[in-house]
């Protein structure tokens, strides 16, 4: 390909996938809500309530997760995992095609000395908060699928996400927002990534905007009903809950039990979201150091910031997402555009989260669906590689200033202290107390788990 | 210098020069030594010096599988065809190159200094009049990387179940002979008793009947409908209703959209540059028009990848035809794409992976850059599949090449508009299809003033001096490009006035339609030529030549022949619609039985591969399908015969027993409840208030706004701040810029093949129910309508519950919104000056919004 444009991948099989609809009635009533009018059955019944607080299995050390998600694979061996060798090697023979070296210089930042490329200039200052896993791997190739796996661990079935699990495990600790939120995902991969599966559906991620062609967008409307005295629409939705309980019967329904809880959890959100997500009172060297009000940087700031104000105000799990890292060709430009866009945002939330005193029990994770190989024969691109890459954690009880992992020379394949995404998914659980074998619910007979059967927990990256 | 690679959508290279360029022309021979002199003087310096840098062994390139450093290379060519037949100046594609004659290849290219002067070129055209003698050595034949091969078992991979062809199985034995109704029952029952399970009862009457309703016509039963039903005791009560819906126009709105998310149709490109597709509506109509008239299913597949090529005996039916190819065209198009040859890739590309996926429910699109990694389709099979494609002319408008930042428009295809002479013999083959000549200036500015009888008469008495002034005006007033004018005063001028808020600087005004040049969007036949197989799918780096053809694994018998003439296109549709196809019946079965029952015998609808869930009652899916095809493809006596099915009719009752062996209902022990989509939910709201305008929508807004760039030259918020009461179907579909209603409750992805839509169930969803100003439009509109009736209060309240829901309230319920009503609102909403009746409004219109909001409204059970 000649072209510098942009190469999407159209290798986009469907997914394999049933929709998450078809997990219909949920015979273990778990989920079953800590909603007026039926907090007191359900408590009796189960003696749980959805989305209260729950002690985790062991002491956590996080207590919120901010995923930083890069959607299309972000190449490891430009931005977080320097290879001498392959510049050496640049030109020569590699397993798929000539090796390229990377067209970006990497040095050494802060008292630990990570390595770090010219393109996160930014995020390399916070070196030592950082540790790099670069001994990640995952399944499949393919972007829909791997993008799947990284949220859920199934590249195959309908399975709860990341978020979804960490929540029913730990509730929420603000009862008036969605305790999972995704700011603008890309809409191309479904709502699978934040769905909750066969758990409830009060654990599924609420999506702010959506990740389009040109960038992400992040805004809710129909915030609130400006025709109404303001103490009706309480008595309304009593009356549509009643109407809803009514279809409950006797049985167990969890499509009407989300919808109740959906009207719940909407009607408070219609004062919390808007007090939340104005950043009206930020001071300008706050939505400066975020990069907000500068061309490239503005959107993916706001949506940093947006992260910060809603850990703060106590969401469990927000995922905000960059899309665009799948550089098959025109790297060395196109890269470069796509971590100028986030890098000084990103640099600006750990700022801002050690400088509120949030960092400590925030765990902060920097990755894509997979990273991408040595060359592949193009002069100036990357193809997929699911054998090797690496993410990035910080804060939460995660010890920084060091990496986890290693890649070969080239960064073709890990192959010291591997980290599979199945490992990836225990760690978080464990950093947030929650121990991924204990972590379970039960659904047509048998239990299942965020892990299924894998999963180690990486105990040297704990502080 | 780079040479044919860019000529796509050219004229072929002919049969003759294929014919006469055998290895003995290619040999040196005797050489006359006068022409050597002359080759060495004249044209070896000039191929060196301007050709060699990208068709040379020595510079490794050798772009559009084309070498010209040797006698062999140049005489064989590239991927279009011949550079070079000796004697044959017309034949020669060399020479159209380098004269500048076609805009797709202009060689040598700028940067190597363009255009050669017209003496160099006279010395080529001469040069191969005398022979092209020749006398360098060498092979020709381009260097290539050898195809990765993947060594398919082929048969094993035809062992997969979804390879083999659908076998129609005697129904099982049952316990319980009084249950079944049909096959379909048996199949199920013995699926369930095998199990030890047995089905839930059936659902009550009127909770049926609303089921049916949605279900076929997206739309709920009026009061009196379902009194009419409730009150029929006959055995063939519900019979009855299942025929009048199946013969409405609502089912074709209803399952048409079905195959619109499938098709991915959209009303623009999407993508980086955001063009409209001014005539996509008429392929939105086309689907309605098939499924009501129950088109069969071969047939609507053939038209839709070969409508301009079947017969037809009259205009009306060709142009039906034509349209149906748009689903060809609909695709989101990469319109900033500089290389010519990478865009007719990429539309390609689309075109299979549209092509495999809604009519196989397979990817093939995988192997464009290697063989597939799941199922058994080599790299070279997608190439014998694109050979097809890029044989193809795909017109999908978006203002031309003249657009401003659209190099990568095209015409589109004109229709026909003149009925035919009632004696006019039927066609038996079809005519060319021609796209729509420019009109010029002066047909134009008559066609504007069609409408406008002053105009028009003011025009016609004009002398020839005063019209040339008038039509100057018009231009300068109009622009000069076809696309930007007006046709039609009336029209346009309305259409202006309408969207003057969505006027941008780029705007360019609308293209209505006019008598004898109505235009649509589609694909005809192309200049038929084989593609070789691109390394990793890369432009530059072709390899082996592919004849076009099929997929062997999905082939059952034989595949038809491919005339050297012909795209292919019309085997393909042939090739895919054939009854041993493994795949069409059972996919096609496979989704209507998912939209009647929640979920597909293969659950994963849109992936029936290796990686794809299997079927949940394999002999149940084959012994449909094949029946399916013996009722000569209808869908709607297949969706008649799982309508009346017991196992339709079934309650959603729980079942503790059954719910623990098969909690997702796969064998289907009762009805799954299901979500509404989203233009159930609105149309179900606008025919409660009374609101809908159940006439089917002319065109589209779109196509009054014409060819534009969203974005820059068409401002977006006309698209998302018009109002509409037509059914949802109707609606705007511009790629990223889904209405808010049809989003928030998972509108299909315009820009993805979708056989099964997500459904979510989040709190955006009831913030929608509760502020959004649509919702609060229909629900104040429904309370004027229930205020209007001449009722008491007890029968308002029941009538509510009619139009919401298609049941009357129960004691409780009553007794709860009497204290909503009379009390709660009746308190909290002051009466403004003592206007009581805009109260009363207010607080009714809350009352139907809880209606709306409620869980029951929008699940089918």
């Amino acid at each position: 390909m000649n072209s510098n444009q942009p190469y999407q991948c159209n290798n986009v099989m469907p997914l394999s996938l049933t929709r998450r609809d078809v997990l219909k009635s949920v015979s273990a009533g778990f989920g079953w809500l800590a909603l007026q009018g039926l907090a007191a059955r359900v408590e009796a019944a189960t003696g749980a309530s959805s989305l209260a607080i729950r002690a985790p299995h062991f002491a956590a050390r996080a207590k919120r997760v901010i995923f930083l998600s890069m959607q299309g694979g972000p190449s490891h061996m430009d931005t977080f995992d320097y290879k001498p060798q392959l510049e050496i090697d640049n030109g020569k023979a590699g397993d798929k095609g000539k090796l390229f070296a990377s067209p970006f210089k990497f040095s050494q930042h802060g008292q630990s000395g990570q390595w770090i490329s010219e393109v996160f200039a930014n995020v390399a200052e916070h070196a030592d908060d950082i540790c790099l896993l670069r001994g990640m791997t995952t399944d499949i190739p393919n972007h829909p699928q791997a993008y799947i796996q990284m949220h859920t661990g199934s590249t195959q079935f309908v399975r709860p996400s990341l978020g979804a699990w960490t929540l029913y495990g730990l509730g929420s600790e603000n009862e008036n927002l969605p305790g999972f939120i995704t700011i603008a995902p890309p809409i191309q991969f479904g709502s699978q990534n934040y769905g909750s599966a066969f758990l409830p559906a009060v654990y599924q991620g609420t999506r702010i905007g959506a990740q389009r062609e040109e960038g992400g967008s992040a805004s809710i409307s129909d915030i609130r009903n400006p025709e109404l005295p303001s103490e009706l629409p309480r008595k309304q939705i009593d009356l549509v809950q009643s109407m809803n309980r009514d279809l409950l019967g006797s049985g167990s329904n969890a499509d009407v039990e989300g919808v109740i809880q959906s009207f719940e959890l909407g009607f408070k959100m219609q004062t919390e979201l808007p007090r939340v997500l104005d950043s009206g009172k930020e001071s300008p060297e706050t939505l400066k150091s975020y990069g907000i009000g500068e061309g490239r940087t503005d959107n993916f700031g706001k949506q940093c910031l947006m992260a910060r104000r809603l850990s703060e105000a106590g969401v469990r799990f927000i995922e905000v997402c960059s899309g665009g890292w799948d550089h098959h060709n025109g790297l060395s430009t196109r890269l470069a555009a796509s971590a100028a866009a986030i890098d000084k945002p990103i640099a600006g939330l750990l700022a801002d989260l050690k400088q509120r005193g949030l960092l400590k029990d925030t765990l902060v994770i920097w990755g894509g669906e997979f990273g991408r190989t040595p060359g592949n024969g193009k002069p100036d691109g990357r193809g997929h590689n699911a054998k090797g890459y690496t993410m990035w954690m910080a804060g939460g009880g995660v010890r920084g200033g060091m990496s986890f992992g290693a890649t070969d020379e080239h960064g073709g394949k890990a192959v010291e202290d591997v980290m599979h995404i199945h490992d990836l998914h225990a760690t978080v659980l464990a950093l947030m107390g929650l121990d991924h074998e204990k972590l379970t619910y039960r659904f047509a007979g048998r239990n299942f788990r965020l892990t299924d059967v894998y999963g180690k927990v990486a105990k040297p990256i704990f502080a | 210098m780079k040479l044919l690679t860019h000529s796509i959508f050219l004229a072929t290279t002919s049969l003759v020069s294929a014919a006469i360029a055998p290895e003995a022309t290619i040999s040196s021979g005797k050489q006359d030594p006068a022409g050597v002199e002359f080759f060495e003087k004249n044209i070896r310096p000039v191929l060196a010096q301007k050709c060699y840098g990208c068709h040379s062994a020595e510079s490794g390139k050798q772009k559009g599988g084309l070498l010209l450093d040797t006698r062999e290379g140049i005489r064989m060519g590239g991927d279009s065809g011949h550079a070079v037949v000796p004697g044959d100046a017309k034949e020669s594609l060399l020479l159209d190159a380098i004269r500048y004659d076609d805009k797709e290849t202009q060689m040598p290219p700028q940067k190597e200094g363009g255009k050669l002067p017209d003496a160099v070129i006279a010395n080529f055209e001469q040069w191969i009049r005398m022979g092209a003698p020749d006398p360098r050595e060498g092979t020709g034949a381009v260097k290539m990387t050898p195809i990765a091969k993947k060594d398919w078992d082929l048969k094993k991979a035809k062992e997969f179940w979804a390879f083999q062809e659908p076998k129609a199985v005697p129904a099982p034995e049952v316990k319980d002979k009084a249950w079944p109704r049909s096959d379909a029952d048996k199949f199920i029952l013995g699926a369930l008793e095998a199990k030890g399970l047995k089905p839930v009862a059936d659902a009550d009457k009127s909770t049926l009947i609303r089921r049916v309703y949605f279900d076929l016509i997206g739309l709920p039963p009026r009061p009196d409908e379902v009194d009419a039903f409730l009150a029929d005791a006959s055995p063939t009560a519900f019979e009855k209703v299942v025929d009048r819906l199946l013969a409405s126009l609502q089912f074709g709105e209803r399952w048409g959209r079905h195959w619109l998310d499938v098709a991915r149709y959209a009303e623009s490109t999407g993508k980086e540059r955001n063009f409209t597709f001014p005539s996509a509506w008429r392929y939105r109509d086309y689907v309605i028009a098939a499924f009501n008239a129950d088109t069969p299913y071969d047939q609507f597949i053939k038209e839709q990848i070969a409508g301009d090529l079947l017969p037809y005996t009259n205009d009306d039916e060709r142009n039906r035809q034509l349209i149906a190819t748009g689903f060809l065209a609909m695709g989101p198009k990469g319109l900033n794409e500089k290389n010519k040859v990478q865009f007719t890739m990429d539309v390609v590309d689309e075109q299979i992976d549209v092509t495999s996926r809604a009519v196989l429910g397979i990817t093939v699109a995988c192997a464009r850059c290697h063989d597939h990694k799941f199922d058994p389709i080599p790299q070279k099979e997608y190439y014998g599949l694109a050979g097809i494609f890029r044989s193809s002319e795909t017109h999908f408008g978006t203002g031309g090449t003249n657009a401003k930042q659209n190099k990568n428009g095209t015409s589109l295809l004109a229709l026909a508009v003149e009925p035919p002479p009632a004696t006019e013999a039927p066609a038996a083959t079809p005519a060319p299809v021609v796209a729509a000549p420019t009109p010029t200036a002066e047909e134009r500015l008559k066609q504007f003033a069609a409408s406008k009888p002053a105009i028009a008469a003011k025009l016609a008495a004009m002398t020839p001096e005063k019209r040339a002034q008038a039509v100057e005006k018009f231009l300068q007033k109009y622009g000069t490009s076809p696309e930007s004018a007006p046709a039609n005063g009336k029209a346009a001028f309305a259409a202006n006035k309408k969207n003057n808020k969505g006027k941008g600087k780029n705007y360019t005004a609308p293209v209505a339609a006019i008598p004898g040049q109505e235009l649509c969007m589609g694909v005809v036949e192309g200049r038929p030529t084989d593609t070789r197989v691109l390394i990793r799918g890369e432009i530059d780096q072709p390899t082996d030549m592919v004849p076009r053809g099929f997929v062997t694994v999905m082939t059952n018998g034989t595949t038809p022949s491919i005339a050297p003439t012909a795209s292919g296109r019309k085997e393909l549709a042939d090739w895919l619609t054939t009854p041993t196809n493994p795949l069409i019946a059972r996919v096609a079965v496979n989704r209507v039985w998912q939209h009647l029952f929640g979920q597909g015998i293969v659950p994963t609808a849109d992936n029936f591969g290796a990686t794809g869930e299997k079927p949940t009652n394999p002999a149940l899916l084959d012994t449909l399908a094949v029946q399916f095809m013996k009722d000569g493809w209808s869908t709607k006596k297949l969706i008649r015969s799982l309508v009346l099915s017991h196992a339709y009719q079934l309650s959603t009752a729980h079942d503790s027993a059954a719910n623990e062996i098969d909690p997702d209902n796969h064998l289907v022990w009762r009805a799954s409840q299901r979500r509404l989509d989203a233009e159930a939910i609105r149309d179900a709201m606008l025919t409660s208030s009374g609101q809908l305008d159940a006439a089917p929508a002319k065109g589209s807004l779109v196509s009054t706004i014409g060819d534009g760039y969203i974005g820059k030259g068409i401002k977006p918020d006309v698209f998302s701040n018009y109002e509409s009461n037509k059914r949802s179907v109707y609606l705007l579909v511009v790629r990223d810029f889904v209405p808010d209603m049809l989003e928030v409750f998972d509108f299909a992805e315009p820009s993805l093949v979708v056989a099964s839509r997500d459904v979510t169930n989040v709190p955006s969803q009831a913030l929608f129910m509760m502020n959004n100003e649509f919702v609060r439009a229909q629900s104040m509109a429904m309370a004027k309508r229930i205020l209007a009736t001449p009722l008491d209060y007890p029968a308002r309240v029941s009538l509510a519950y009619q139009l919401a829901l298609s049941r009357k309230p129960t004691d409780a319920e009553r007794k709860r919104v009497d204290q909503y009503l009379l009390n709660e609102a009746r308190a909290l909403i002051p009466s403004k000056g003592g206007n009581k009746d805009e109260a009363s409004a207010l607080s009714w219109s809350t009352f139907c919004q809880a209606l709306f909001a409620c869980a029951e409204f929008r699940y089918i059970r």
